[in-house]
């Protein structure tokens, strides 16, 4: 397996973890949950 | 500029992709959306959250949620995710996992004149900065009394949020429908412009304008899952760069970063030169440089 390849896969699954821990998954869910009025033109 | 033609399965893995990403169909009817905690992942690829179908949220939407947020600055979890896939699947998510990607190469089956973009290739740096300017910079400068940042990028230039979020919420529901204005305008002839350039170009909007097709890009020569052209067989005769959508010589490149996975090139080869591999273990098989 190509050594970057377990590199990068490594450092993604440690910042996954590290912005779980700081609770950014919550800020995702609340973003996701409510109607984005940016994203739909009324802003 | 003739084009060979497609085929292969890769349509059932894009309609699978886009349906897994939208499973709540009849929300369209319903004009709201699914409040679910699958809402705290995001999916690989350009996906609305604010789409009535979405079962999880969109990444570049959610990068700038982050980046904007005034506890944050920085999105360790949204970025982990996109380092995750990117360094799995590369620009492969484009190719297979991407609904907006699909959209288009769907408008491009619309039986008109097609038309190179060779000679526009300077154009595919445009993307690199809408990810560095409109989905970062920006939400993480420009902010409001509360230390809240706009996400730049989905209100002013994603035509998907529009296509999956504003057009059937408006035609479902009347209060929605009686707060559009301006930028609802721009963003609908954003999206009519992306839909033109689509009948005409493959995929306008993932080699111009997509900052996750940009993030991604950075993954494809890392990538778990790559191409490999067998220097034993080539001839370098140029079939697969004919084939080749998204312009890319892969014979020369088989892992550039505009490569889509899209699999065109190994239909194309004559002599089965090109296939793709897991990378399970470091290949042998030289690689010319581009």
């Amino acid at each position: 397996m190509k050594r970057s390849s377990v590199l990068l896969l490594l450092a993604g699954a440690v910042l996954i973890a590290a912005g779980v821990l700081r609770e950014e998954h919550v800020t995702v869910l609340h973003k996701g949950v409510n109607l984005c009025l940016e994203c739909v033109g009324i802003g | 500029m003739a084009r060979e033609k497609r085929s292969g399965g890769r349509w059932k893995i894009q309609l699978l992709a886009t349906l897994a990403c939208n499973p709540f169909l009849s929300n369209f009817f319903k004009g709201k959306l699914y409040r679910g905690p699958l809402k705290g992942v995001c999916v690989p690829g350009l996906n609305c959250y604010s789409c009535p179908a979405a079962a999880a949220s969109c990444p570049i939407g959610s990068l700038q949620a982050v980046v904007g947020a005034p506890q944050y600055q920085v999105s360790y979890y949204v970025v982990g995710i996109l380092i995750f896939l990117g360094a799995l699947l590369g620009r492969g998510i484009c190719g297979f996992l991407c609904p907006f990607g699909w959209f288009q190469e769907l408008l491009h089956k619309l039986p008109t004149r097609k038309y190179s973009t060779r000679r526009l290739h300077g154009l595919t740096y445009l993307k690199y900065g809408v990810l560095v300017v409109f989905v970062i910079l920006l939400p993480m400068t420009v902010v409001n009394e509360v230390g809240l940042g706009d996400p730049f990028f989905c209100k002013y230039l994603c035509p998907a949020g529009i296509l999956e979020g504003g057009l059937p919420l408006s035609l479902a529901n009347e209060s929605i429908r009686a707060s559009l204005g301006t930028l609802f305008t721009w963003k609908s002839c954003l999206l009519v412009g992306v839909v033109v350039l689509a009948v005409f170009f493959y995929r306008p909007f993932c080699k111009w304008l997509c900052p996750l097709g940009a993030f991604y890009a950075l993954f494809n020569k890392h990538a778990l899952c790559r191409l490999s052209v067998d220097q034993d067989r080539c001839t370098a005769c140029g079939a697969c760069s004919r084939a080749c959508g998204m312009d890319v010589d892969v014979f020369r490149s088989p892992n550039h970063t505009e490569c889509i996975r899209c699999g065109d090139c190994i239909r194309a080869c004559p002599h089965q030169a090109i296939r793709r591999t897991p990378d399970l273990r470091a290949t042998h098989k030289k690689e010319l440089s581009r």
